[in-house]
């Protein structure tokens, strides 16, 4: 297929000669931010064009000044930029995540950022748009990753707090999203209690409460203003900490924590254990290969590029089924931090 | 099965010796005698199933999975098991019968089954077994279980379980074989303890505590006796009923990696304690040279031949049908000499004892250990000492040739320079930290010498293959590797995060037999710190 209107640059995906990008790696005039994760949204664009969450969280996250001005954009709301007529579709990545849809000379581009396909209480669901070109990400990329039915993984959890009231659990999060799918996932699933959060997850969960999603009873995890001893208040409760603390001298604060991880990296047991990790949960916001292969059909598009992560694998797929398929290799969108 | 696969799993992710202690007693409650035999000799990695080989699980893995695809995913994954485990299509239909499949169904069909059955048997168990049973299934095929449990430590979990003395169980375990009904059966009271006296059984040894400054004025040629301390692997040689056995010292069966040890004939039986070490009685080898016959199964014809071992003998456990723990160091040492002179064994050299005047005297034939690289020290022997199993405080002292030596864990690695530029010889290193289920390594320096070239080269392979993780220029490691450090001196520093210092530390032999939980301690740095000032 001739396309002539969009290319890879070095700043990322570039449309038309750089009218605008979608999730610009450098400061550029223009820009499409799919979702709030820091490798794709990033601070120091003149102009963001994003959903009204989307653009929350980036404030939330880089001031009030992380742009020079922006636009809000509805689902499925209309916008046209020389000539491109786009839209944004739900990515069912995170709170706000979009698939940037573009039509010009009779092409439809679709960016679908990241996504995924299994529920997610906390955002709406992926809607597959049939496009000609599909553009997208391929983090689990590997017939290797399955992921399981998600409510598994928040019972196993459960059940392993339940089984040891002694200790208490610190689970690695991601800051946006996940953290919050997983609290809003164990209120589904019947857990209640208070559930105690680091420092750095706390902004983001407000957020996603002023948004309207009730994450339930939060408190930070701190040590100081506890009535008991803290190595007795903890005992048996639930702290959520961002993957870097649980390395930490921080999470030994806790009494005889087990420590797990809520990420699709958590499928293979060795990566688990060379993290140290007790209770690997495997939670993710990307989607596995099946659901990545479904998407494609879905989409039926007649070519693939790949924006990041295990391409190789994808390519061959595609090609078994007369599809062509290519790697952009967009250096900075980071799949193994994207937890 | 499914039991014992969550067993698995949880010993994989737990770093914690009591925890993983705790899961092993907490399957042994659920399990019945035949299963917690077989399951421990896969723990123990003591069970050899002959006709199921590895590389059958890879044939069949590829009739059901696209090539390309399964090279990518083994090369992300890094195991051949779990890659199976994780790739292999999931039934929708599965067979309900086979969530209630045990262990010891599987085991036996692994056994009994014909060769050519097997990949339809194997195919069969991976359709209808969930994915962490499919990895421990075929965890039990490909071997390499690395759950980081010595053979000790599942003991020690069986003696916890069933309220027995460890060295009963120690004694009996090479008596049997898998699944070891007769030891189970005896810790749960159903049977007497089986009699070994005809078994060429391991006996747990007496272990060295190393002499520090405190007691030096115990050390006098009347109370202790001297010997060098030979720089080889310590070793039981024990021959019953002309069944031979070798034993390393956490009491697994070597005999297979020394044929030119255990393939002779002995007119008595006897069991003696000495250590293993390369080349002949009239030209000993160094720690390198044994390093090329440890850790390999039947060697070739060639490499005894280019590559011999013997025995420096320096204790005797039982001779003649007789235990001799009882007796003193000094008449077993008599028992043991006229034994070897009877027997006449070209392999076995006594280990003469180092007549000293004084402490002074003693100190300096310590020194000369520097020169004479056979010796890694001497060893004291309170000469009226019975033969004590562990490590008992008094009896046997360990005097090392270096002012300090530990044991760390090697923890990351990085490039050197120059010529080295292309091999990982940079080396930090850590010891353990805390107790319990807290217990985790801390680093505590960094040794770029005193390894040889042909060390180096294994350094790095070993490097290569047990990355977790890299920073640049710099690779994490599988917390598994042992290395003997060499140091000057030691003191406070700010600088480290252990608060310790050593001065010029040098890696004085790699440990590939010492498992890491067995690595010292902050602690043991202390004392020395202590000592020194
Ligand atoms: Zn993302
Ligand atoms: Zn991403």
């Amino acid at each position: 297929m001739k396309v002539d209107w969009i290319k890879k640059t070095k700043e990322g995906i570039q449309v038309k000669d750089g009218s605008f990008f979608v999730d610009p790696i450098y400061p550029v005039k223009k820009a499409i931010i799919t979702h709030g994760h820091a490798d794709h949204a990033r601070a120091g664009h003149e102009h963001v064009i994003a959903t009204l969450e989307t653009l929350a969280i980036m404030k939330e996250r880089y001031g009030n000044n992380f742009c020079k001005n922006s636009t809000v954009l509805k689902y499925h709301e209309k916008l046209t930029i020389e000539e491109v007529k786009i839209f944004l579709a739900p990515a069912g990545h995170v709170l706000g995540s979009a698939q940037v849809v573009m039509n010009f000379a009779n092409q439809v581009i679709t960016v679908s950022g990241d996504y995924k396909r299994q529920d997610d209480p906390t955002c709406a669901a992926f809607e597959p748009i049939k496009s000609d070109i599909f553009i997208t990400e391929a983090t689990f990329a590997l017939p290797v990753f399955k992921h399981p039915n998600a409510n598994t993984q928040i019972n196993l959890l459960i059940k392993s707090i339940l089984n040891f009231p002694e200790r208490c659990h610190v689970i690695g999060v991601y800051s946006l999203g996940k953290a919050q799918r997983l609290i809003k996932m164990l209120r589904n699933n019947g857990w209640h209690n208070t559930i105690y959060l680091h420092g750095s997850l706390v902004k983001i969960c407000n957020l996603y409460e002023k948004f309207g999603i009730d994450l339930g009873d939060l408190e930070p995890a701190t040590i100081q203003d506890k009535p008991e001893k803290p190595h007795d208040f903890y005992k048996g409760k639930l702290i959520l900490a961002p993957p870097s603390a649980l390395a930490d001298r921080w999470s030994r604060r806790f009494p005889d924590p087990i420590l797990g991880m809520a990420s699709g990296w958590m499928t293979v047991k060795q990566r688990a254990k060379q993290r140290g990790i007790n209770l690997p949960l495997i939670l993710s916001d990307h989607a596995d290969w099946n659901e990545i292969l479904t998407t494609i059909k879905e989409v039926s598009p007649k070519e693939v590029w790949i924006t990041h992560g295990a391409e190789e694998a994808l390519i061959y797929e595609c090609s078994k089924n007369n599809l062509t398929a290519k790697a952009l290799s967009i250096i900075g969108y980071e799949s193994d931090t994207d937890l | 099965m499914k039991r014992f696969a969550e067993l698995l799993l949880n010993l994989i992710l737990t770093s914690s010796r009591n925890d993983k202690i705790d899961h092993i007693v907490n399957w042994i409650k659920d399990s019945n005698s035949e299963e917690i035999g077989w399951g421990l000799s896969i723990i123990c990695e003591e069970l050899e199933i002959s006709k199921v080989k590895p590389s059958m699980v890879k044939e069949i893995s590829k009739l059901h999975i696209d090539k390309y695809l399964f090279d990518l995913s083994y090369d992300y994954v890094g195991d051949m098991a779990e890659t199976v485990s994780l790739i292999w299509p999931e039934k929708n239909d599965k067979n309900a019968n086979f969530s209630s499949v045990t262990l010891t169904n599987v085991i036996k069909d692994l056994i009994n089954v014909q060769k050519k059955e097997a990949p339809k048997l194997i195919s069969n168990y991976l359709d209808n077994f969930d994915q962490n049973t499919r990895w421990a299934f075929l965890k039990i095929i490909t071997g390499g279980l690395r759950v980081g449990v010595s053979s000790r430590l599942a003991k020690t979990a069986i003696s916890k379980y069933f309220n027995k003395n460890i060295k009963d169980i120690e004694e009996l375990w090479h008596a049997f074989d898998p699944p070891y009904k007769e030891i189970i059966e005896w810790c749960r009271e159903i049977i007497e303890k089986p009699k070994v006296k005809d078994k060429p059984i391991f006996r747990s040894p007496m272990l060295a505590n190393p002499l520090e400054e405190n007691d030096y004025k115990l050390i006098n040629p009347i109370s202790y006796l001297a010997e060098w301390k030979w720089d080889g692997i310590r070793v039981q040689l024990v021959s019953m009923k002309n069944e031979v056995k070798l034993y390393s010292r956490s009491g697994d069966d070597i005999s297979n990696s020394f044929p030119d040890i255990i393939e002779n004939s002995f007119s008595q039986d006897f069991c003696l304690d000495g250590e293993l070490m390369a080349g002949s009685i009239k030209i000993p080898g160094s720690f390198n040279d044994l390093q090329q016959r440890l850790n390999r199964k039947n060697p070739s014809k060639d490499l005894i031949r280019n590559m011999p071992t013997f025995i420096v003998a320096y204790d005797a456990l039982y001779i003649k049908d007789q235990d001799i723990r009882d007796k003193s160091v000094i008449d077993r040492r008599e028992l043991l000499k006229a034994f070897i002179l009877e027997e006449k064994l070209s392999f076995i050299k006594f280990s003469d004892e180092v007549v000293f005047k004084n402490f002074q005297d003693l100190e300096g034939k310590r020194l000369q250990c520097r020169q004479d690289l056979n010796y890694e020290g001497l060893m004291l022997k309170l000469r009226n000492s019975t033969y004590e199993p562990g490590r008992p405080k008094g009896p046997w002292f360990k005097f090392k040739r270096d002012p300090y030596s530990i044991d760390v864990v090697l923890l990351y690695a990085q490039r050197g320079h120059g010529k080295r530029s292309s091999f990982y010889s940079d080396y930090t290193f850590g010891v353990w930290n805390g107790y319990l289920k807290n217990r985790q390594l801390v680093t505590v320096g960094k040794a770029y010498s005193g390894f040889t070239d042909q060390e180096l080269l294994k350094l790095d392979k070993f490097i290569r293959a047990n990355t977790t993780n890299r920073f640049g220029p710099v690779r994490e490691v599988e917390k598994t590797l042992v290395l003997e450090v060499a140091f000057d001196d030691i003191q406070k520093s700010k600088r480290h995060k252990s608060g310790l210092a050593m001065r010029f530390p040098r890696i004085k032999r790699i440990r590939w037999d010492k498992p890491a939980n067995e690595a010292d301690t902050i602690e043991d740095l202390e004392r020395l710190l202590n000592v020194r000032n």
